[in-house]
């Protein structure tokens, strides 16, 4: 991926199997956004494919890969404002799935207790605190009853009660059976979430596979924390 | 004293139908639509053809160029406003204002320089009115055009708030990135949106064919009101722009009582007051001038 002259990434290659939860760590630059944008289709690569449960989904755009299950959940939370909580997640059940749900009301409800925002679903979605707007950032994504779910630094920002309240959550989700590709730079919140971890930086995959093996090795080492090589 | 209160607010529901497709369109779209008053001198002619020349029932006429206004209203977004989207701000104002020139051209090669009105298609409704204690007549035609204008924000209101179409539209036009993340097509949604601002406009080309007469060149005349009731009132919500209009109305009023050739600076003033509190202390931008806040 290029942005003119500039390669963003070289040659990344990463395939995340079905159930797994992978972190993807970098510093800052190190293309973790940009790649991402290329999963989600809001960037077209310059070259390379992205595959998604088996088909190729490089030409769709982002609505339709929302449709074949990926979704993504940003950085920065953005709420529909002049919405309820509630309204906000409706959106997602009622565009975002590749069959209608039925009963819409009762699918965006079910999604609101199990992020624990059944409490505030009617207040309106901008006066909800940093750690309720990531929780409703992940119903609305968990309302297109996606397959496989991208975070986006989800945890930036929180407090260390707030990213473990926010773990379990995603170790929930997780378990319900929602592959899951979390960017992070808090390299905490991603050893205790993840079953494996890949390291990025200046657009290349460093490192892949246990996550403590991971962070531990010689070129993490160098490019994460700046030990001399 | 009560008589000009009363056709004050009569004057408000006539600017209020002008202004909605308008504040509709920008709070949705973000998209100052320059061709608004041509696309209801447009719907006018429509109509016009609909019920003189092939004798249709008014309402027919009404409903074919809705149906009609909102598929043009589709052709426009796809043709033209898709593809200034994401150009900046004047980009859309540049191009709405070359589909206004060649409109106005247009209408006045097809139809004429002369005056029309639908006002003949009506019988003795264009004339009639209600008698208010106290011998003031209001005409009917006003009163209808009054209700018709908050019955149509309010429906309008209506969509946007408890729908699932209007839940896509206020969800595209806040963040598209993210409605899209969402499963929302938003081309399609921009699309849709900008259909029904035409088909509103209908309503307003109704209103203006039954109040009085226009010609070709009629857009700029109504664009004005339009954008001056906007302004003033600003877009968060429809019924702000009712609000503008009444101000509008009744700043024109007081003009009239001032001075007999007051009607139009009574109205432009307002106007300026409005700019100058909108634009105080700060940056100039669009947004500030049309007041644009979240839907709240």
């Amino acid at each position: 991926m290029s942005f003119g002259e500039f390669a963003v990434l070289q040659d990344i290659s990463l395939s995340v199997g079905a159930g797994e939860i992978v972190g993807v760590l970098g510093p800052n630059g190190a293309g973790k956004t940009t790649y991402m944008n290329i999963l989600t289709g809001a960037l077209r690569p310059t070259t390379g494919t992205v595959h998604l449960l088996g088909e190729d989904v490089t030409k769709l755009d982002t609505a339709q890969r929302c449709h074949r299950g990926l979704a993504q959940t940003h950085q920065i939370p953005k709420p529909f404002s002049g919405m309820t909580v509630f309204e906000n997640v409706l959106v997602a059940v009622n565009h975002g799935r590749s069959a209608p749900a039925h009963d819409p009301i009762s699918v965006a409800w079910t999604v609101l207790e199990d992020t624990g925002l059944a409490h505030v679903a009617n207040r309106p979605a901008e006066t909800l605190g940093l750690l309720d707007r990531k929780r409703l950032e992940l119903s609305r994504a968990l309302g297109t009853n996606p397959k496989v779910l991208l975070l986006d630094e989800i945890g930036g920002g929180l407090t260390d009660a707030e990213g473990d309240a926010l773990v379990d959550l995603i170790r929930s989700i997780h378990a319900s059976g929602v592959t899951i590709v979390w960017v992070e730079h808090i390299m905490r919140l991603l050893l205790e979430g993840c079953s494996r971890l890949v390291c990025m930086a200046e657009g290349e995959v460093l490192a892949d596979g246990d996550p403590h093996t991971v962070v531990n090795s010689q070129q993490v080492q160098v490019a994460y924390f700046g030990a001399s090589a | 004293m009560t008589s000009l209160i009363i056709n004050a607010f009569l004057l408000a529901g006539y600017y209020a139908v002008l202004a909605t497709g308008l504040a509709f369109m920008y709070s949705v779209m973000n998209i100052i639509n320059l061709a608004h008053g041509a696309l209801i001198v447009l719907a006018g002619y429509g109509l016009y053809v609909l019920g003189n020349d092939l004798n249709l029932p008014f309402p027919v006429a009404i409903a074919i160029m809705m149906a009609a206004m909102f598929l043009l209203g589709v052709v426009l977004h796809r043709a033209v406003l898709a593809r200034a989207y994401g150009g900046g701000e004047l980009l859309p104002l540049l191009a709405t204002f070359g589909i206004s020139i060649v409109l106005d051209n247009l209408m006045f090669q097809t139809f004429g320089a002369d005056n029309l009105s639908l006002a003949p298609l009506v019988g003795d409704l264009s004339w009639a009115s209600f008698e208010l204690p106290g011998s003031i007549f209001v005409g009917k035609i006003s009163v209808y055009i009054l209700v018709t204008a908050i019955v149509v924000i309010g429906l309008i209101e209506l969509l946007l708030r408890r729908t699932a179409l209007g839940h896509r539209i206020q969800a595209t036009s806040q963040d598209r990135a993210t409605a899209a993340l969402l499963g929302i097509d938003t081309g399609r949604t921009a699309a849709i949106a900008t259909g029904i601002a035409l088909a509103t406009g209908v309503v307003a080309a109704a209103a203006l064919g039954l109040r009085s007469a226009w010609g070709p060149y009629g857009g700029s005349a109504i664009l004005l009101f339009a954008f001056e009731a906007v302004v003033i009132g600003g877009t968060g919500s429809l019924w702000r722009v009712l609000a503008g209009a009444i101000v509008l109305a009744f700043a024109q009023s007081l003009g009239a009582l001032v001075h007999p050739q007051g009607f139009l600076i009574g109205g432009h003033l307002a106007f300026l007051v409005a700019v100058f509190v909108r634009l105080r202390g700060g940056r100039i931008s669009l947004a500030r001038l049309f007041g644009k806040e979240a839907r709240a």
